[in-house]
């Protein structure tokens, strides 16, 4: 049997069954919602399994959607199976006030940085990482910038008007 | 000074102390030895290593919130500022994505203009590299021989875009002109001469008996903990890892090419340099066949909406006034979507991970950085090696500060 998509959608639902929140195939990539508390399981287990061999840690960020009520900061993790070539994205959603997770430094080692990005610009809290602090911006900063709330640009300027585009 | 080894380029098992004492070190942030703005808070016995603690950020210019409220074509600029030794390749990449996600068909022209540059991007960043490993063992001429085919490489840069090292090359949907003949006959001339300035280069470090002997075993890092760091191009090959992202996910039709993956075995500081060399040279191979089978057509996709139309157009025809004002004040209509596109860095896969919620900008834009996540394996490649040899391990795994602090 290819492993595919197809196949890797269907070993994880036969595994974890309900922990499987969801599932679609935007321009290919499965992406796969899971259960945030089961995120070490289903990561481990995808590492470990005997053909889908994810053990590339690709990617791992996050995304807010403030309107999401409850489940507002969407971690995004992109794991690679070399031997496959197959990439799957898993999303673990966490409400933006207390929200934590797992951390996968366990696994990937190069975890580390990656979720201390993801906590520097969203705040979220890695359970078990080893040094969970700022990485790019300063210690002092007392927020986090990449959620939505912080607008780009300065809200008092006066000298553009944009209200002519629409926006 | 029992039991004790001072090995140069080895790594110790036991770390004992010389005389018990222990200096802590602030290699950086402006230090003459480290190229680029890098803070490593060094415990050092002697020379030895114990531990190092990377600080990062201090060039960090906040790009993903500035991408949240630049229109597309906007943000190719950002990209330039990653790895600045190659923005062409950050650029293409940063257009393929958006290609993908609105669906653009593409001439193979363009896709073969765009191996072109992308390919000289690399041989430029590579020479950099690779001319600063030497410099920092202390052989500087070989730096100054290949500058001046990096200028070459340069030049051709600002035949096609204008620009020199960041170089917002290319658009959405194409380049905004066709390769000019005198672009192409540099590009020829360069592709005649670049290999014999290459094996001089190669002649002064790869078989040099002092080099050798201050690379090999510096810095090294096994196959295993380099894809358990998630290590991507040059620095994993050299590992001994073959994956390389134009062979295992072709775009811009580099399937349509023959090259050779160089690999090495010790992912040491010698290893990745020549890995670097040969990748230099399956580059030019890459650029030949490009230029060889360059189809005909036109040098842009059909996407009005993306590509700025011709001048003479834009004051002749409604339609493409029309477009050119949608497209200069960020008014175009992007379908919203979920896109990752990687593509072949000079240090690794180059990752743009793009949510569109279908408004002029970009909802989140994530930039796959191979730097960023390379560079937290350093204090373990540096653990127990001299002070000398963590300077060149640094330079040789190419950390670029841009693409670190993105």
């Amino acid at each position: 049997m290819a492993i595919d998509n197809a196949f890797a959608k269907q070993s994880i639902q036969e595994h974890f069954g309900s922990d499987l929140l969801g599932h679609e195939e935007p321009f290919g990539l499965l992406t796969i919602e899971i259960n945030p508390e089961k995120l070490i399981d289903i990561v481990g287990w995808l590492y470990n399994h005997p053909e889908l061999k994810m053990t590339y840690l690709t990617d791992l960020c996050a995304v807010h959607y403030p309107e999401q009520s409850g489940r507002e900061i969407a971690v995004v993790y992109h794991l690679h199976s070399l031997p496959n070539n197959l990439r799957v994205r898993l999303k673990a959603f966490l409400p933006v006030a207390g929200g934590h997770i797992a951390s996968l430094t366990g696994i990937f080692s190069g975890a580390n940085w990656m979720e201390r990005e993801t906590f520097d610009f969203y705040g979220v809290q890695f359970d078990g990482h080893p040094q969970l602090k700022r990485i790019l911006n300063m210690d002092e900063m007392d927020y986090h910038p990449l959620l939505k709330q912080y607008a780009l640009e300065d809200e008092t300027r006066e000298d553009k008007d944009d209200r002519f585009f629409g926006r | 000074m029992n039991n004790l080894k001072v090995n140069q380029n080895g790594q110790l098992s036991a770390l004992d102390t010389i005389d018990g004492e222990i200096a802590t070190l602030n290699l950086g942030p402006t230090h003459p030895a480290t190229h680029g703005v890098f803070q490593n808070i060094l415990k050092i016995d002697g020379e030895r290593i114990i531990s190092g603690e990377p600080t990062i950020g201090y060039i960090h210019r906040a790009f993903e919130k500035l991408a949240e409220r630049r229109p597309y074509n906007q943000i190719t600029p950002i990209t330039d500022r990653l790895n600045y030794c190659s923005s062409p390749i950050n650029n293409m990449g940063w257009h393929m994505t958006v290609e993908k996600l609105i669906g653009a068909e593409l001439p193979k022209k363009v896709e073969y203009m765009r191996v072109i540059i992308m390919e000289l991007a690399r041989i430029a960043d590579h020479l950099v590299c690779n001319s600063v490993i030497g410099v920092d063992t202390g052989a500087l001429t070989g730096f100054t021989y290949v500058f001046q085919e990096r200028e070459k490489i340069y030049e051709l840069y600002e035949e096609v875009c204008g620009a020199r090292l960041t170089t917002n090359v290319g658009r959405i949907g194409g380049f905004e002109r066709d390769f000019s003949p005198e672009f192409d006959r540099k590009l020829r001339k360069f592709i005649k001469e670049f290999p014999a300035k290459l094996q001089e280069f190669d002649n002064l470090l790869t078989r040099n008996r002092i080099f050798m002997d201050r690379v090999i075993g510096a810095g090294p890092i096994s196959a295993e903990r380099a894809l358990n760091y998630s290590f991507a191009g040059p620095n994993l090959r050299a590992a001994g890892v073959d994956y390389d992202v134009r062979v295992m996910n072709p775009y811009s039709s580099y399937q349509d090419f023959e090259f050779d993956i160089p690999i090495g075995k010790d992912g040491d500081t010698y290893d990745r340099f020549l890995v670097r060399q040969e990748e230099m040279r399956q580059s030019l191979r890459i650029i030949q066949q490009a230029l060889d089978g360059m189809p005909a057509g036109k040098h842009y996709a059909d996407v009005p909406d993306f590509y700025l139309p011709p001048k003479q157009e834009v004051y002749s025809s409604m339609e493409a006034l029309i477009y050119h004002f949608k497209i200069v004040m960020g008014e175009t209509a992007i379908p919203a979507g979920e896109v990752y596109h990687s593509v072949e860095g000079a240090n690794g896969e180059l990752g743009y991970y793009l949510i569109s919620d279908g408004g002029r900008t970009p909802y989140r834009l994530h930039f796959r950085r191979p730097c960023f996540i390379y560079y937290q394996a350093y204090p373990e490649m540096i653990q127990g090696a001299m002070l000398s040899d963590a300077i060149l391990t640094m330079s040789s795994m190419n950390v670029i500060a841009g693409e670190l602090d993105a």
